[in-house]
């Protein structure tokens, strides 16, 4: 009788180099990992594909060496939500997650696949950054780290790109984060930073903590490089599930549409929007009189609170909105909200779903600290991005819409597919105050008894306030509908249904100088 | 104790409490002016008002300390 391989150990072989890759980590570094509320890589995919059918590349990568398997990180193709979707995840109980050379290859070969089947590339990142040792090996070369980012960039809008952050992205793997769409942080856990702590104080001689320095709240309250904060892992991915509901598989597929659902039982339009103009109110209620119950899903939401940028669904069909929040700065832009507004929009462009613009805005902010801080090119920036998208855009007048605020919010001159007002809105260049001190300020000195002045002022508050009727503006054509709030939710239902099929060319040229 | 500063550069509107007063969390503490909008400013968590540094009429810069709360 010969031998076959079922004899000579070749599957035992084969099942014992494989148990040592599946354990990762040597249990120390398991346990540590716990103490930390912290998931196993392996567990955390068995949470974020569908079922435990995913195939893995690279599982024996570095497997000639001790105690270093699959170099660190699972690189896999499974499915989310029945859509099919790479993933390279660290494996923090192996080396702290570091990157070696087989690292960066795996990695640098599950974003080459997530090209070439145009499918959504995830990252699940928690690592400590570059084995030192390997740098020659991993950093500078042509197929090294640089090579991932090279990747992100020129995957950037083709296919969705999601980060998850569970532990840190120190130094060059904090770009990691940087290019992906959207990146979800644990709280807690979760960092980025160039440079750690230890590292500023050795250098630059700055004494911070780890959550100072780059911690998940810090990055999505004040950097806004972080996107979404979560409280755990599940959390996480399970928000990365929802997040991924609202997307395509690549930009040359449109979105599906959804079973419709009614909108959240609530107050009325009406009855949320103040009489007094200068009144906050919250907009979050009113989006939630127009979008179908439970569908909003916030990008940003503790970082420029002034603007609020989320995705969500009308009677089934995805929508990117736009919406200033009165109750945060009086809905003022700011340098922040001028960029929050323009990432959004671009996402929501590179794949194909329309934005929804709800205006509440007295305009940009004024002053010399935000005049230093370059408001005026971030606004450009902001204006550039909506002037730019050709998926459909319709603008909804909620309140007041000034200046360049209602520019920014796709006022007419930027071809909205329509430039719907509610009753209440009120169109002009700038507010009824502003405009009377600055048009008659001579007229209103000369005036000496106080009680007279007040008259004088109040009377060319009430002209202008009918020089800016809303009416007027219907009548010469300036806004294309005035609706009822009552009616709002149906009317935008119906235009999105008509939208569908818009199609506009791009431009001929190379691409533009976009304001920074 | 927790300082509340101006978000925004503005003038004092109102002021709704005095020093002493116990507040709770989410509760208008003062209203800012800016850009002729009403900016409420609301106490983060409950507590105590320890010193109220603005004046109803006067000019605040962004990041102004507004209110002193203690526990």
């Amino acid at each position: 009788m010969t031998n076959t391989t079922e004899t000579t150990g070749y599957n035992e072989r084969l099942e014992e180099k494989l148990a040592k890759i599946f354990a990762g980590g040597a249990p120390k570094y398991h346990e540590k990992m716990k103490e930390s509320n912290k998931l196993f890589v392996r567990d955390r995919l068995k949470l974020l594909f569908d079922d435990e059918n995913y195939a893995e590349d690279g599982r024996f990568a570095n497997v000639e060496a001790e105690g270093l398997p699959a170099d660190g990180v699972v690189t896999a193709i499974g499915k989310v939500n029945g859509q099919t979707v790479c993933v390279m995840a660290n494996d923090s109980t192996v080396k702290a997650g570091s990157w070696g050379s087989r690292t960066v290859e795996k990695i640098i070969r599950i974003q080459e696949t997530a090209e070439k089947m145009q499918v959504p590339m995830l990252y699940l990142v928690d690592s400590a950054g570059a084995r030192i040792t390997d740098q020659l090996d991993m950093f500078p070369n042509r197929r090294g780290a640089g090579k991932i980012f090279h990747n992100q960039v020129r995957m950037s809008g083709m296919v969705p790109q999601v980060c998850l952050l569970f532990g840190p992205s120190a130094a060059g793997g904090a770009y990691i984060p940087a290019f992906c769409d959207i990146v979800i942080m644990v709280e807690g856990n979760a960092s980025m930073y160039l440079g750690s702590p230890r590292m500023a104080e050795k250098v630059i001689g700055e004494k911070v903590t780890l959550e100072e320095m780059g911690g998940a709240r810090m990055h999505c309250t004040v950097s806004g490089v972080g996107d979404v904060l979560v409280s755990s892992e599940e959390e996480a991915i399970s928000e990365a599930r929802r997040y991924l509901t609202n997307f395509p598989a690549n930009f040359a597929v449109k979105p599906d549409k959804l079973e419709a659902k009614a909108a959240k039982a609530g107050r009325s339009l009406e009855a949320i929007i103040p009489e007094n103009q200068n009144a906050p109110f919250d907009m979050y209620e009113l989006i939630d009189q127009l979008i179908d119950e439970g569908s909003f899903f916030d990008i940003k939401k503790l970082f420029a609170p002034e603007l609020i940028t989320g995705l969500a669904r009308i009677d089934g069909q995805v929508v990117g909105i736009l919406a200033n929040q009165p109750k945060v700065k009086g809905g003022v832009l700011f340098g922040d909200s001028a960029d929050k507004g323009a990432k959004f929009i671009n996402l929501c462009d590179a794949f194909s779903i329309p934005l929804l613009f709800l205006a509440d805005v007295p305009g940009f902010m004024i002053g010399t600290k935000v005049e230093r801080a370059g408001i005026i090119r971030h606004g450009a920036k902001f204006i550039a991005a909506m002037s730019s998208a050709t998926v459909p855009k319709i603008s909804v007048i909620v309140r007041k819409a000034y200046g360049a605020g209602l520019y920014a919010m796709a006022g007419p001159a930027f071809e909205p597919d329509v430039c719907i007002a509610l009753p209440t809105a009120q169109i002009a260049v700038m507010g009824p105050e502003a405009a009377v001190n600055a048009v008659y300020s001579n007229k209103i000195e000369a005036i000496e008894d106080p009680k007279e002045r007040l008259k004088y002022v109040q009377q060319k508050h009430q002209e202008y306030k009918e020089e800016i009727d809303i009416y007027r503006l219907a009548s010469e054509l300036i806004i294309d509908d005035i609706v009822a709030p009552s009616d709002l939710r149906q009317v935008l239902s119906q235009r999105l249904s008509i939208y569908e099929t818009k199609d506009l060319p791009m431009p001929y040229r190379k691409h533009a100088v976009t304001p920074v | 104790m927790k300082e509340l500063k101006a978000t925004m550069a503005g003038t004092v509107l109102n002021v709704l409490v005095g020093e002493g007063d116990a507040v709770t969390a989410g509760q208008a503490i003062l209203t800012i002016e800016s850009m002729k909008m009403e900016i409420p400013v609301e106490a983060e968590f409950s507590g105590s008002v320890q010193k109220v540094n603005v004046e109803v009429g006067g000019f605040v810069n962004e990041g102004d300390t507004l209110v002193t709360l203690g526990e």
